[in-house]
């Protein structure tokens, strides 16, 4: 399966130089820049480990693309996702949000059902990457 | 023009009997409104042979506190404090028949919190008042000291977002179709294929509660399991506005409150329920952390025509402090009314924090939001993959798009036609923020994003000739022009 998270993961993987204009966009608007990464995509898994503090004040994409090297190594094999914040005011929050790099496999999601009464179900969504033992997990 | 702020004695002013309007204390061209008053303008065309400041004041008047004869009770309150006082009063630009009428409330005139109170002032007797032809109500400045009485829309763009964990690009919608007819279980097939394959929201149509062919529980089980199929298929929240609009509040609640048993993120009113469901649903929403979704059915009974009702723009305002996170704000491009200007004036009110005054928008008034959260505005109908650098040009990025025809329609299928809508507004997207002049361009990055996603080649080719181009009725009355230096 293809995790779809993210503002453009219904197109081909973005190429580095695409993902440097993205972030050149986002310098140009103030925001701050921030990459994070996982291996348990679940819609609902809103904290992705960062990687360092989010990167404010940058004058150029080169230290972003320079960490997203350094994390692409360590974590060849989960998710990396880049996001921009704006601090103004009435806004507080990302900007942009999109995936930077993908495992080689995505093992993907089942859903679990669980019947209530009536014709009620309780529905679970369960990542499949989360099935292996935490030691190899963090590792 | 003239003011008519005469001295006269008390005895003059309350003798029994009938009086002009502008005598009677709703008129003064001298009033310097408060900044805790509430505003109103309005559009008026006089009865042929009135004048229009007699009828202004009369507006004014009938309003707030007039009837048609002098009443000595007037004297047992503070009248002067509670009369509606016209002060200001322009002709229309080109239209000899028609005025602007600027008229100020006092604040002590409202109920706090209260839409249905507002209006029944505002928009209550005054508009079948016969010594007008026609009334419109333009636009309305609200003092900040009148937003703080209201909670605001219960989830708002921001929060929205972050519960969806969707940034950067507009959110991507259809409404099933057809809006009637379809079984439960058919009916959810559709939200199924169209969620998989590359939307966010589906909808339920302003017209689809409980019938006979499709009971509304039958409706949101079979929803729900859509809703839930495609999150695991895609690892993204996804939703469905589960209409609950019904006959009666407490049949509203009940909906209301299955739709939050089973788990979905958005439930749907609309506007023909009232200002007054509205709002409880609001609270409603409030306590139970949903995204209330408003569909303007009805609306352009009153909105579209320019010489009498009200505009669209003030009912976005009344639903931006009643209190509801999506709401119908035209597309532009689409099948339905829509001036680019007066559109993007509509767009900003339910977005900005403060929106400056905006002739060239249909926009009177600078408008301070006071930290209300922001109203996601919709764009539904008549609308394709083609248009998208049109829409991301006149809409932006926080909206939802709704295909409904549009996604439904493609010839290989629904999912094909999410995927079409989808990579169509990514490439778009991405194009902008590269500085790309993606609206000349924008046939062109379609056309390039097309050869990575057939489904979008097979929209762009069934879809390519399909525009909507009508003159628009309602446009806005002032131009900008040309300094001269």
């Amino acid at each position: 399966m293809r995790l779809t998270q993210g503002t453009f993961s219904f197109l081909p993987d973005l190429t580095d130089e695409q993902i440097r204009k993205q972030v050149a966009y986002c310098i140009a608007k103030g925001w701050a820049v921030n990459l994070e990464f996982t291996d348990d995509p679940h819609p609902r898994n809103t904290y992705w480990e960062m990687w360092g503090l989010p990167m404010f004040d940058l004058k150029d994409p080169a230290p972003v693309m320079y960490e997203l090297e350094q994390c692409r190594k360590v974590y060849a094999n989960g998710y990396i996702r880049l996001s921009a914040f704006d601090a103004s005011p009435g806004w507080e929050s990302l900007r942009l949000s999109f995936i930077v790099h993908r495992p080689a496999e995505e093992p993907g999601f089942a859903l679990e059902r669980q019947e209530t009464a009536g014709r009620g179900i309780r529905y679970t969504t369960h990542a499949y990457a989360t099935d292996r033992p935490v030691g190899e997990r963090y590792s | 023009m003239t003011t008519t702020a005469t001295t006269r004695t008390a005895a003059e002013r309350y003798r029994a009997g009938v009086m002009k309007y502008k005598e009677m204390g709703y008129f003064d061209l001298g009033y310097e409104p408060k900044d805790t008053d509430v505003i109103a303008l309005f559009r008026i065309t006089p009865q042929d042979g009135v004048d229009p400041e007699e009828a202004a004041a009369a507006v004014a008047g009938e309003s707030s506190t007039a009837t048609w004869t002098v009443v000595w009770t007037d004297r047992l309150t503070a009248c002067e404090q509670y009369r509606a006082k016209c002060f200001r009063v322009d002709p229309v630009p080109g239209n000899p028949e028609q005025w602007f009428a600027y008229i100020a409330y006092d604040l002590d005139l409202f109920e706090p919190g209260s839409i249905a109170n507002l209006t029944a002032s505002i928009i209550g007797n005054v508009f079948g008042f016969k010594p007008l032809k026609a009334l419109r109500l333009e636009d309305m400045r609200l003092p900040v000291a009148y937003v703080k009485t209201f909670d605001g829309p219960p989830t708002g763009v921001v929060v929205e977002r972050e519960r969806l964990d969707k940034f950067g690009r507009p959110l991507l919608g259809a409404t099933v179709k057809p809006k009637l007819g379809l079984s439960g279980r058919n009916y959810g097939r559709v939200v199924y294929e169209a969620l998989k394959g590359g939307l966010d929201f589906t909808k339920d149509d302003e017209n689809i509660n409980s019938q006979p062919f499709m009971h509304w529980r039958d409706r949101f089980l079979y929803c729900m399991e859509a809703v839930n199929r495609a999150q695991a298929m895609t690892g993204e929240v996804k939703g469905t506005y589960l209409n609950v609009t019904a006959g009666t509040m407490e049949q509203m609640y009940e909906r209301a409150e299955f739709a939050k048993e089973l788990g979905s993120v958005i439930v749907m009113i609309d506007l023909v329920i009232g200002y007054t469901a509205i709002q409880s649903m609001s609270k409603w929403a409030r306590r139970n952390d949903m995204i209330l979704h408003l569909h303007r059915a009805g609306h352009s009974t009153y909105t579209r025509q320019k010489s009498h009702g009200v505009s669209f723009r003030v009912i976005a305002k009344w639903m931006r402090l009643a209190g509801v996170d999506h709401i119908h704000a035209g597309t532009v491009v689409g099948k339905l009314e829509g001036d680019p200007l007066t559109v993007r004036g509509f767009y900003d009110i339910c977005l900005e924090n403060r929106n400056p005054m905006r002739l060239e928008h249909g926009i009177f008034f600078d408008q301070d939001w006071a930290g209300l959260r922001k109203v996601m505005p919709v764009a539904s109908g008549g609308i394709h993959a083609g248009q998208m650098h049109q829409l991301l040009h006149h809409l932006g990025e926080d909206c939802v798009l709704q295909f409904g025809g549009g996604t439904i329609g493609h010839p290989m299928g629904i999912a094909a036609g999410a995927t079409a809508n989808r990579v169509a507004l990514e490439a778009m997207i991405l194009a902008r923020n590269e500085g790309r002049d993606y609206l000349n361009e924008g046939p062109e990055i379609l056309e390039r994003a097309a050869r990575h996603c057939t489904p979008l080649a097979q929209a762009l080719e069934v879809w390519k000739d399909v525009t909507f181009d009508y003159a628009s009725t309602d446009t806005p009355d002032f131009v900008p022009v040309a300094t001269p230096v």
